[in-house]
């Protein structure tokens, strides 16, 4: 019965991953410029991929097996948000300006504020 | 519907979604105007291909499949650090698409 629960469960769970994956792919596809497309690739696609982990953490029956995915999750919730914001910074340093119709470019706010001497 | 029948239409369902979620990321690469956008697309493609392989794991029983995914997170997170170290290096050479 119990077993049954679970089964149900993660069948569902991923579900909700896959569609959260699929729509972080359509972000990426239908936004207009990098510093938004990152918003849905990184989110959006953190929270499918760390679903579809823990389906597997769930379904496999075996500790060494989740512990391994659950470490897998860990993983990919801590590198994601580095990786995104590594190349959000990279490609401002680089030059590569947001979309005209961004309203709010702080960058430009934190870059005159600083103090010039180091 | 009982529910190894349920868990093999849901594998089913995720596999088709995701491999759809992969033609998208390909589109986008393909298509990206500026380099920043295939390196965040092929990010993207890596945790996919990821999903795909855990999904595939919980299809067929074979566990071992959890760990190529936990390596190819590893390899995707490694390599969209080179690649923003690249584009951090190259600021001053020539640009394609809609750099300045």
């Amino acid at each position: 019965m119990f077993n049954e629960v679970v089964v149900y469960g993660s069948g569902v769970l991923l579900l909700i991953g896959a569609l959260f994956t699929l729509l972080a792919a359509v972000g990426v596809l239908r936004f207009p410029d990098l510093y938004t497309r990152m918003h849905a690739a990184s989110k959006a696609g953190a929270v499918g991929g760390g679903l579809i982990l823990l389906v597997v953490a769930l379904m496999s029956q075996d500790a060494s097996i989740a512990i391994r995915a659950i470490i897998g999750i860990v993983f990919l919730l801590l590198t994601t948000p580095v990786s995104a914001h590594l190349l959000a910074k990279a490609s401002l340093g680089a030059g590569y300006k947001p979309w005209g119709e961004t309203v709010a470019d702080e960058t430009v706010t934190i870059a005159s504020n600083r103090p010039v001497a180091e | 519907m009982n529910a190894a029948l349920f868990m093999e239409w849901a594998t089913l369902i995720a596999l088709v979604m995701l491999a759809l979620a992969l033609a998208l990321s390909v589109v986008r690469i393909v298509l990206g105007p500026s380099l920043p956008d295939r390196v965040l697309a092929l990010d993207l493609l890596t945790v996919v291909a990821m999903g795909f392989i855990g999904t595939i794991a919980i299809r067929t029983g074979f566990w071992l499949y959890v760990d190529i995914a936990i390596a190819l997170a590893l390899l995707g997170f490694l390599a969209t650090v080179a690649l923003a170290r690249y584009i951090m290096l190259r600021r001053d050479t020539a640009r394609d698409g809609e750099g300045p």
